[in-house]
């Protein structure tokens, strides 16, 4: 590309900038987890291992952190199902609800969570007269994640066509198991992928799940958010997000390895 | 050839009428939309449906139950009572302020990862920029807490120049805002910017074109639809915040508040869902006026 070197220069200088702000928080949260003072003042003056003694003893977190991966489970399994269906359904097909239907699978996303929230939980208390439980968190997370699965099994439909099905079809298979041994291989990577996104979305979400939880469901963000203003928690509180700030590239880097590092895998729409 | 057809399908258990079904394309995408349809089109929309009626319910204020009876009264009171105007406005120009930080923070980025970096530091940069998104939101705002608390980060590098953090309230909450929303504005325009062929930039130039010139004219234009894409969320994900606000806003309230606390506290359901109704129809109308543009094929 033939930008003009001072351009070239101006934007290497400003991108490096921008990064180091966006880092900056992240590494302050891990030195904190250190932190021997409660305060968190900056600079540190003495570190310590403490924290993460007392917050791997933690029962709070610990059943938090197992109600979240239950939660961000079952979601990312209906999302898997009801986004590869919504997929399947609109590949090849120019039925006039086509645009509908993308509008409706993005909607959840696209609206605030406090929207989102709201309806769910006055569909579930008001209308249906059902108690919040972990049911509902699992329905209302299930409902914005169908958007990541979908989008990435709509850009794999794309990218390869219906040609190898089309083929499985003259030999014979049915469409079951056309689906059984040809689609889903196909579609295997895009669909890990998009779970992954679900899931992640999934065990990251606080404001939808506030207003579908019963008191007495505790997710991680639940947990986090309610001990964040305790000042006996807050060490606690620091390691916790100390390690979720370092288990966040366990996902980054499964998802480089699944699609040899394209975008499309690792955003699909939030 | 119909021969093998037919042995291939020989073990599918379906009934007759229930193959045929299948081989009708119609029926096909029918009966594949059904269950995500059920799901979103009739539950979910369902639920939006039946917040718009709750909200033209009445409360009874001794007992705090929802009575269903037809009524304006949310409306009004959100229409006339100062205070909401007030927080209505002041989301809004949160949510439009953070979607312009972000625009002109990220687009000198997206351009340097798109058309200045080799194509290995691209692939790194993008991991640089997603990285963050998987880090959790709340961890990203209470960090945020941190740096703009009175002895934190900021307010050490500002101090020997007499400045001093700015403290907690709405502009604290605008930046860590601007801050969390900031990958969901460079990953578009990033992927639009990637889109435009070097050719474009060379044309220009060859035509006597500054640099200048080129990215008003030629890259903002082809890039806007991507621009507009990012927008949608960060103006949505802005206008819904309450927990950001909560963490670094001081006594600062934003529409999410109004209604966390109506719902929960106050216990005024109804009123909650009127308030409610403010961001959905924002979005709707925004939504429609960016269809135009083409950046929902860019989401």
């Amino acid at each position: 590309m033939r930008l003009p070197a001072g351009l070239r220069a101006a934007l290497t200088g400003f991108t490096l900038l921008v990064l180091v702000v966006i880092y900056t928080p992240l590494l302050l949260v891990v030195l904190n987890s250190f932190n021997a003072d409660r305060t968190f003042g900056w600079p540190p003056k003495k570190l310590t291992l403490h924290w993460w003694d007392v917050a791997a003893h933690s029962e709070g977190a610990r059943a938090a952190l197992w109600t979240s991966l239950q939660v961000a489970a079952f979601a990312t399994l209906i999302a898997l199902v009801l986004g590869t269906l919504a997929a399947m359904a609109l590949r090849r097909t120019t039925f006039f609800g086509r645009n509908v239907v993308s509008l409706l699978i993005i909607l959840p996303i696209a609206l605030p969570g406090i929207v989102t929230g709201l309806a769910l939980q006055n569909a579930f208390k008001t209308v249906l007269g059902l108690q919040l439980s972990l049911v509902t968190i699992v329905i209302a997370h299930a409902t914005f994640c169908i958007v990541t699965v979908f989008n990435n099994v709509q850009a794999r439909f794309q990218r390869l066509g219906g040609n190898l099905e089309a083929a499985s079809m003259d030999l014979g298979a049915g469409p079951f198991t056309t689906f059984r041994l040809v689609t889903l291989p196909m579609l295997r990577s895009a669909l890990l992928a998009g779970g992954l996104l679900s899931f992640g979305l999934s065990f990251d979400e606080i404001v939808v799940t506030t207003f579908t939880a019963s008191s007495q469901d505790q997710t991680l963000p639940i947990w986090i958010f309610q001990n964040l203003f305790r000042p006996n928690q807050a060490p606690v509180v620091n390691v916790v997000a100390a390690v979720l700030v370092v288990l966040s590239a366990v996902p980054i880097y499964l998802a480089q390895k699944l699609s040899g590092g394209t975008a499309e895998a690792m955003t699909g729409a939030r | 050839m119909n021969l093998l057809r037919r042995l291939g399908r020989g073990f599918l258990a379906i009934p007759r009428s229930g193959r045929r079904l299948l081989r009708r394309p119609g029926a096909r995408v029918g009966l594949l939309l059904l269950p995500p349809m059920l799901w979103l089109g009739v539950a979910y929309l369902g639920a939006l449906g039946a917040l718009f009626i709750t909200s033209l319910w009445g409360q009874n204020s001794f007992t705090g139950t929802i009575e269903r009876v037809w009524t304006l009264d949310n409306f009004h009171d959100l229409l006339t009572i100062e205070v909401y105007r007030t927080i209505t406005f002041r989301t809004l120009g949160i949510a439009a302020l953070v979607t312009v930080v972000d625009a002109v923070l990220a687009f000198p980025i997206a351009l340097y990862m798109a058309k200045v970096a080799s194509p290995r530091l691209q692939r790194l940069l993008v991991i640089a920029v997603l990285m963050p998104l998987w880090a959790s939101y709340l961890v990203k705002a209470y960090a945020w807490r941190g740096l703009l608390s009175q002895n934190g980060l900021i307010d050490s590098i500002a101090s020997p120049f007499g400045l001093g953090t700015p403290g907690y309230g709405l502009m604290a909450t605008t930046i860590t805002l601007a801050y969390l929303w900031l990958p969901y504005m460079i990953l578009p325009i990033y992927a639009g910017l990637e889109r435009l062929p070097d050719s474009l930039f060379e044309a220009s130039a060859d035509l006597g074109g500054k640099s200048a010139m080129t990215l008003r004219r030629i890259v903002l234009p082809m890039v806007f639809p991507a621009v507009v894409a990012g927008s949608i969320f960060t103006f949505s994900l802005s206008m819904g915040d309450y927990i950001a606000v909560r963490i670094v806003g001081g006594t600062g309230q934003l529409l999410g508040n109004v209604v966390y606390d109506n719902q929960g506290a106050a216990n005024n359901l109804p009123f909650a869902a009127a308030v409610a109704t403010i961001p959905v129809v924002v979005m709707v109308v925004y939504l429609a006026a960016v269809r135009r543009t083409g950046a929902l094929e860019n989401l």
